[in-house]
């Protein structure tokens, strides 16, 4: 055995243990039985139209997630766009405080008004989960972003970094959260709790890997746009007749 | 031993000294170093199992039609799309204690405002009300059943003649009331108007039949029959068709 043969035998011997163990420990890592999230690919509609600034989703998503009660932290909040004849645009999150009567502006230089839930946009380029110098916001199989909250060093960066203002840091935690589609909900099949609340049916969630459902639908009947299209991160949350002001 | 190490040639001890070096590093990214931190792929499995295993608030449609069989009011009625804990509130813990923990029943007005308090930025035609205007004191579930929310029909036997009452009283707090409950009519009254008056209420206890205290409905503003009012009849401050809300 010459050198040459013993280095290429000995290349060949640590290369196949090590592809053996690692086989090992994608068993061992336990991927649980009954979801596979390559099988699926969630996204969600919004009709904009049907949107009338309850608020429910945002007190549902509060509950559901166990997001701060104070109005500055939120997973999915309502913005009230104020459209005036002059050209100006004005943007309110609206309240889901039932004291404070909702600011109704009752103007006669009001050109138009309506609604806009917002949320995570689930991109697909996520600019976040590129910033993140620890590796903590992770883009699944499934297309949905999540934090792990044990990597975190809360340094905002990715709340600095996300074009939808998705992101907050957890009062508490003191790490980076946002809306994870409910992934708790959806990978047991049930609804995220914006959509299972929202009277309207102004959030439509689906599988695009599903042939029929109401996402489904609803891309085939709506022309679609989604929020800052420009920044090339392919959300997934899609807005029907979503008006030119909307940033 | 000394004199072993020494019979070592001096570049093979150096190797050594490397590779137990690297050896010890790598055991130490083995061993000691938590796996989801070496390997991305048990990193993101950790975390979609971690974010999987949060606890679910709301119970969701399936949940409640398990056990409560949907109306067909509801079916079939306005509030047909929305599911039962948008106005219940989260069910999970109902569903596994269903004896103990009820889900709330939403009474108070405030509640219905979130949805229809008239809001310039809602769509023209969905159903928005003036709070102060629209019967201020009344509980909407008093006139609207929130499984079959439809407009509330409102008793409209006289107003072919008694227009302009029929419109004070279609605002009013008594909008539910039929003309007669408080005024007797023959049958001759409508073939003959004037020949055959209506009959109004004359004393004080009429009203007070709901009003005073102790009465018996219970959403309906009650006084004192003995202190409020004294010498004067109740319509002289009051008018009864329109009755006003303070």
């Amino acid at each position: 055995m010459n050198r040459r043969k013993f280095v290429e035998r000995l290349i060949a011997v640590v290369a196949s243990v090590s592809a053996v163990t690692a086989g090992f420990r994608r068993a061992r890592a336990g991927v649980p039985e009954g979801y596979d999230p390559g099988a699926h690919r969630y996204s969600m509609g919004i009709q904009v139209d049907n949107c009338i600034g309850c608020g429910r989703c945002m007190e549902a998503c509060k509950a559901e997630n166990l997001v701060p009660k104070e109005p500055f932290f939120f997973r999915t909040w309502v913005e009230r766009y104020v459209i005036r004849k002059d050209g100006t645009v004005g943007v309110r999150n609206i309240s889901t405080d039932e004291t404070s009567a909702q600011e109704a502006p009752v103007d006669r230089n009001i050109l138009r008004s309506f609604f806009i839930p917002k949320l995570c946009n689930q991109c697909d380029e996520p600019p976040c989960v590129q910033v993140c110098p620890v590796g903590a916001t992770i883009l699944t199989e499934d297309g949905v972003v999540l934090v792990d909250d044990q990597r975190c060093i809360g340094c905002r960066y990715c709340i600095q970094a996300c074009p939808y203002g998705a992101r907050y840091l957890h009062p508490v935690t003191m790490t980076a959260d946002k809306c994870t589609f409910c992934y708790h909900r959806i990978t047991k099949g049930l609804l995220p709790a914006c959509v299972e609340v929202c009277p309207t049916q102004a959030r439509i969630f689906g599988d695009l890997k599903s042939k029929s459902n109401p996402l489904q639908r609803f891309k085939r009947m709506h022309k679609l746009s989604v929020l800052k299209p420009s920044l090339n991160t392919e959300p997934k949350v899609l807005y029907s007749n979503l008006d030119g002001e909307v940033r | 031993m000394i004199r072993l190490f020494s019979k070592i040639p001096d570049a093979l001890v150096r190797v050594i000294v490397v590779v137990v070096l690297l050896l010890s590093v790598v055991l130490l990214i083995r061993l000691v170093l938590p796996r989801n931190l070496t390997d991305t792929a048990v990193h993101v499995q950790s975390t979609m199992d971690r974010e999987m295993q949060k606890p679910v608030m709301y119970a969701g449609q399936g949940a409640c039609t398990d056990c409560h069989e949907q109306s067909a009011k509801k079916a079939s009625g306005y509030h047909r799309n929305l599911s039962c804990e948008t106005c219940h509130g989260m069910a999970r813990q109902h569903v596994e204690n269903s004896l103990e923990i009820k889900p709330v029943i939403p009474s108070r007005r405030e509640f219905c405002y979130k949805c229809h308090r008239y809001d310039p930025a809602r769509a023209t035609g969905f159903p928005q009300i003036n709070p102060a205007v629209h019967n201020p004191l009344k509980e909407c579930i008093s006139c609207h059943d929130p499984h079959d929310p439809k407009p509330p029909t409102v008793p409209r036997e006289c107003d072919a003649c008694h227009g302009e009452i029929a419109r004070s009283k279609a605002i009013s707090p008594h909008v539910q009331l039929e003309c007669t409950t408080c005024h007797i009519v023959a049958a001759q009254h409508k073939i003959s108007p004037r020949a055959v008056r209506a009959e109004v209420p004359t004393e004080r206890e009429f009203c007070g039949r709901c009003h005073a205290k102790g009465a018996a409905p219970k959403d309906s503003p009650t006084i004192d029959l003995a202190t409020h009012g004294e010498k004067y009849l109740c319509w002289q401050c009051h008018y009864p068709h329109l009755p006003e809300l303070d």
